[in-house]
């Protein structure tokens, strides 16, 4: 008893050490998703984050009555720039869209299924794990907002890591540089697939691509869509550095496009949608359409004179007869693609029998300015 | 700056109202985690302290009892666990040694100067990180990016701040 009194330090001591490391080890061991450790991580994570969403909201409040009603300045100018580049990128879009279009119709071909994100959540960065060993973020998003484990978060640069567990309110996010962490991933150009993860350092590192393999420094690394968490084709980041490893396998460093260290706001991925490719059949916006749109109107020529035109472009179009420049502009050329599909008897051309829309456009200056018929064929033979 | 030997009888026990017992540890958790995250340029510099480690090591020099300083160290431990996304109890097992030692030692040296309370901190700093690796390697299996410059600098920092937050500590103690 005398021994006990005066060892009782080291016994319990010894005691707490052993009761914790057998906690440890049954939490590691465990194989079942049930987790013994939820009710302290929910009283930790209940203590510590509503004062963490206090303080950021405060944040972002005093910001955002900074920002948008007192500082100002050069707004006006960076509206004109930004209107200037929606123009340019509205072209361009209409290119992409006609390649896009391409490639869904020959998706369709090959019976493909894509998935898509069909919709995701914004969510606020409120704190950090507090451990440079757990590369990990909390969001304000939790189970009240449908937020669910293994949702994909992202930003509008890349990925940036998976929902892991989720509580009433708030959420723990695992970022793509935490050691434990593992995305399949794949290079873009040379389409070399392979893991991506973290380091203790928190660098990412792409593994598993054989040593004889070329990648060069640069190259985009996309997700893969391997994993069930990660859509395919979500940027992750660009190759560093490669150069062959201590193994088989290539030591390929990249750097994340989205700033894992400078996270504020994020995406969550709440619903992924896998569907087969099907080519557009609404059409897609030409070129000429949103050039059409913008150019002054063409003031309205004589009665006579649109009549003529009409008469002598209607059987070749089938065009109306409005004189604005938008509503002259041939629609779809139905007319030149139904040949195209009748004449050719290839799967191919049938298709894409029914996307009448993607025929070239007719010429712009034929239907606003007829030509005037030959004389020739006027008169009466 | 001389850490001296005293008596068990010279040395003076002190404890803490239970507000300052909760709130305190809770603080020091809370800004761990919400410091990085707040001021993003400076995420590396906060990340070099261990505040939870000082509060531990603060409670355990004041208290001067191994059985309150193990399981208050436990307890900010499991805590600071139980924020990360690693089982529970890597933290909690290097405070609890943290804090036992702390206040063992407590009991037999003078830790009520700035000297003593700098090396002190350095010290379990180091048996912190040891501690921690140790486990994290051997029963979790995960890989640690460190080195001893570094080590050794992060310990000078986290001693520097150490002994200010000893220094708000004693205004909050009690003489038992």
């Amino acid at each position: 008893m005398d021994v006990l009194g005066r060892y009782r330090n080291l016994i319990v001591l010894v005691g707490v050490l052993f009761a914790q490391i057998l906690g440890l080890a049954v939490q590691v061991r465990r194989t079942t998703d049930a987790e013994p450790t939820r009710l302290i991580r929910i009283w930790a994570v209940d203590a510590i984050t509503p004062p963490e969403k206090v303080l950021v909201w405060v944040e972002t409040s005093t910001s955002s009555v900074w920002h948008n009603y007192f500082y100002l300045r050069g707004v006006r100018a960076e509206n004109r720039d930004l209107k200037q580049q929606i123009e340019r990128m509205s072209l361009e879009q209409v290119r992409m869209s006609q390649d896009a279009d391409q490639a869904r119709r020959l998706q369709a071909l090959l019976a493909f299924k894509e998935q898509f994100i069909s919709q995701t959540m914004a969510a606020q960065v409120i704190g950090s794990s507090g451990s440079e060993l757990s590369r990990s973020v909390y969001i304000d998003k939790g189970e009240g907002s449908g937020i669910k484990p293994d949702m994909a978060v992202i930003t509008a640069d890349g990925i940036v890591g998976k929902v892991l567990r989720v509580y009433g309110a708030t959420s723990l996010v695992l970022l793509i540089n935490d050691q434990t962490s593992g995305v399949g991933a794949l290079l873009d150009k040379t389409r070399l697939q392979g893991i991506l993860r973290g380091t203790p350092a928190g660098e990412v590192v792409l593994e598993k691509v054989m040593s004889d393999e070329t990648v060069p420094v640069g190259e985009m690394v996309l997700t893969s869509g391997g994993d069930g968490i990660f859509p395919k084709g979500l940027l992750v980041g660009r190759v560093t550095k490669a150069a062959p490893g201590s193994d088989l396998f290539l030591n390929i460093r990249v750097r994340p496009a989205a700033d894992l260290s400078k996270l504020e706001e994020v995406l969550v991925v709440t619903k992924i949608d896998e569907r087969q490719a099907e080519p557009d059949q609404t059409g897609a916006t030409r070129a000429v359409d949103i050039l059409a749109e913008r150019l002054p109107g063409v003031p309205a020529k004589p009665a006579d004179a649109v009549k003529a035109g009409v008469e002598g472009t209607a059987p070749a179009t089938g065009a109306g007869s409005e004189s604005k420049p938008k509503a002259v502009l041939p629609p779809a050329a139905a007319g030149s693609a139904a040949p195209m599909a009748r004449t050719s008897s290839t799967p191919k051309a049938t298709a894409t029998a029914g996307d009448t829309t993607k025929a070239p456009p007719q010429p712009v200056k034929a239907a606003v300015e007829p030509k005037p018929q030959p004389d020739v064929e006027d008169s009466p033979h | 700056m001389a850490i001296t030997y005293t008596s068990g009888e010279q040395v003076e026990v002190y404890r803490f109202s239970l507000p300052a017992t909760v709130l305190i540890p809770l603080t020091a958790i809370f800004l761990q985690a919400w410091l990085p995250q707040a001021w993003l340029p400076l995420r590396n510099f906060f990340s070099v302290f261990d505040l939870p480690l000082l509060v531990t090591i603060g409670f355990a020099t004041a208290r001067r009892s191994p059985l309150t300083g193990l399981l208050t160290g436990s307890f900010i431990g499991i805590l600071q666990d139980a924020l990360t996304h690693h089982p529970i109890g890597l933290y909690g097992i290097s405070l609890t040694v943290v804090g036992f030692g702390a206040s063992s030692l407590g009991i037999k040296l003078d830790v009520e100067n700035a000297g003593s309370r700098f090396l002190l901190t350095i010290f379990f700093y180091v048996v912190h990180e040891v501690v921690y690796f140790t486990i994290a390697r051997g029963l979790i299996g995960l890989r640690m990016a460190s080195s001893w410059p570094h080590e050794i600098w992060s310990g000078v920092a986290n001693a520097m701040l150490g002994v200010l937050i000893f220094m708000l500590l004693d205004r909050v103690k009690q003489r038992t």
